[in-house]
């Protein structure tokens, strides 16, 4: 009989270390990742802060495709598209025409930057880093666009990752404007006092705001563009970067009839609702819950690594809170769950504030940053689990 | 003493400096950490470290 044979489509950080897991528990079955890129390993948060440590692409690799295939002893089909799959032969259709019969099939397709709608010539030049052929365009264009090795970027959206690209472009000495329709930086994640203080912090780096305000209309000018936003306010730049945040790829489960609701719908044990096929990482939405980071992520290649092979294995989230990459004012923050009763609790700091939130007695998330990061172990071992 | 880089995060382990939070005495040599440790902020495994010269 022929050994087990697993796919995993996606070689990011969910596809790359289910199958490092796997190869952990068992040498035999057979491996095989399919991707649209070029099959290097690499991380994608550390694409937003690379700039100011002057790192190259390149440099941000970790290993490269012929690398990844003796270390797992894998099949890496690259530069190949998944057009469908056919849940009753269990087997996929490529692009290229072949097809790829599997045991247990793993969707590990990542998120892709949101769309938004905006009018104007220049729509189409806007830049969003989310993988690393994205990042080196990015470096390119920036310095095509440089004078004196200096560039006016825009940045729609000030969620984490707006905030992150912010304080590593005013970093490496760019003129950043941030426009963003929320009051405060990062308001899905922070309450608004603490937003605040971020702001403030990269507000010292030169970052300029444009808050409560989106983008209507780019136009390309002969040297960069035009942003009109939604008070008719115009500002001049280089670059315009869209940072204003992720959505699950689905587009397989979509084309296939699997469940997807926000992500991949998937139960503790990461199957979707066909029992042959499951969805790990910023793809999935494991009881409802989509959490793009790299803790869960990797909470969830151990479980399922341990039930494809043959030991079935629930996924536990404990408390894991989030880095944000903001070195002019370092931030962690685990958001209370959603809907959750209870109230905020602000402790300003010399350098930063703690705020925690609690409903009586019981710490339900916080957002600690500056000189309150340090209290962040003992505070995360109060917080309950996030899946148990 | 060295340093050591998490490849996937950042996160910058110093042995000078241990991890006294994570129960790791300052000092501690990357050898000596056992390979089951995980990075204490993204969760891999201690094998997606580098050493990083600073």
């Amino acid at each position: 009989m022929d050994s087990l044979s697993i796919v995993i489509i996606g070689t990011g950080l969910a596809g790359y270390n289910l199958a490092k897991e796997i190869r952990k528990r068992s040498e035999d079955v057979r491996l095989t990742l399919i991707t649209r890129d070029d099959g290097a390993f690499y991380s994608k948060p550390m694409l937003s802060n690379a700039l100011a440590e002057q790192k190259q692409a390149s440099d941000l690799l970790m290993a490269d495709v012929d690398k990844m295939r003796a270390d797992l002893n894998a099949t890496i089909l690259t530069r190949t598209a998944v057009i469908t799959i056919d849940k009753e032969a269990r087997s996929l259709r490529l692009e290229n025409g072949g097809q790829l019969d599997y045991d247990k099939l793993v969707l590990a397709t990542g998120a892709r930057p949101a769309q938004f709608p905006v009018d104007g010539d220049g729509a189409d030049g806007v830049l969003a880093v989310n993988n690393l052929d994205d990042y080196a365009q990015f470096r390119a264009r920036l310095e095509d666009e440089s004078r004196e090795n200096k560039s006016r970027v825009a940045i729609i959206g000030a969620g984490l990752i707006g905030c992150e690209f912010a304080n590593d472009l005013a970093s490496a000495g760019h003129e950043v404007t941030m426009i963003e329709p929320g009051r405060v930086p990062m308001s899905s994640l922070l309450p608004v006092e603490a937003g605040q203080v971020l702001q403030t912090a990269l507000s010292s780096l030169g970052v300029r705001w444009y808050l409560e305000r989106t983008a209507r209309v780019i136009n390309k000018k002969k040297h960069g563009y035009e942003l009109v936003l939604s008070d008719r306010q115009s500002v001049h730049v280089e670059l315009v970067l869209s940072a204003i945040g992720l959505r699950a790829d689905t587009r397989l489960a979509e084309i296939a009839g699997i469940d997807y609701h926000r992500g991949v719908v998937v139960d503790r044990h990461l199957q979707s609702s066909d029992d042959s096929i499951y969805a790990l990482g910023d793809c999935a939405a494991v009881e409802g819950l989509v959490l793009p980071f790299v803790m869960p992520l990797m909470n969830g290649a151990r479980a399922l690594a341990a039930t494809l092979c043959g030991e079935p294995t629930v996924v536990n989230y404990p408390a894991m809170p989030v880095f944000v990459k903001t070195p002019v004012l370092t931030t962690v923050v685990s958001p209370p769950p959603r809907g959750a009763d209870g109230e905020w609790q602000f402790t300003s700091m010399d350098n930063g504030i703690k705020a925690l939130f609690k409903n009586g007695d019981q710490l339900l998330g916080f957002a600690l940053l500056g000189d309150a990061v340090s209290e962040r172990q003992t505070l995360t071992r109060e917080l309950p689990p996030v899946l148990q | 003493m060295n340093k050591w880089e998490c490849m996937v995060c950042g996160l910058i382990y110093d042995e000078a400096e241990g991890m006294p939070g994570e129960g790791i005495a300052a000092g501690t040599r990357w050898q000596d950490i056992p390979d089951d440790w995980q990075c204490p902020d993204c969760g891999v495994s201690k094998a997606d470290f580098e050493m990083v010269k600073l």
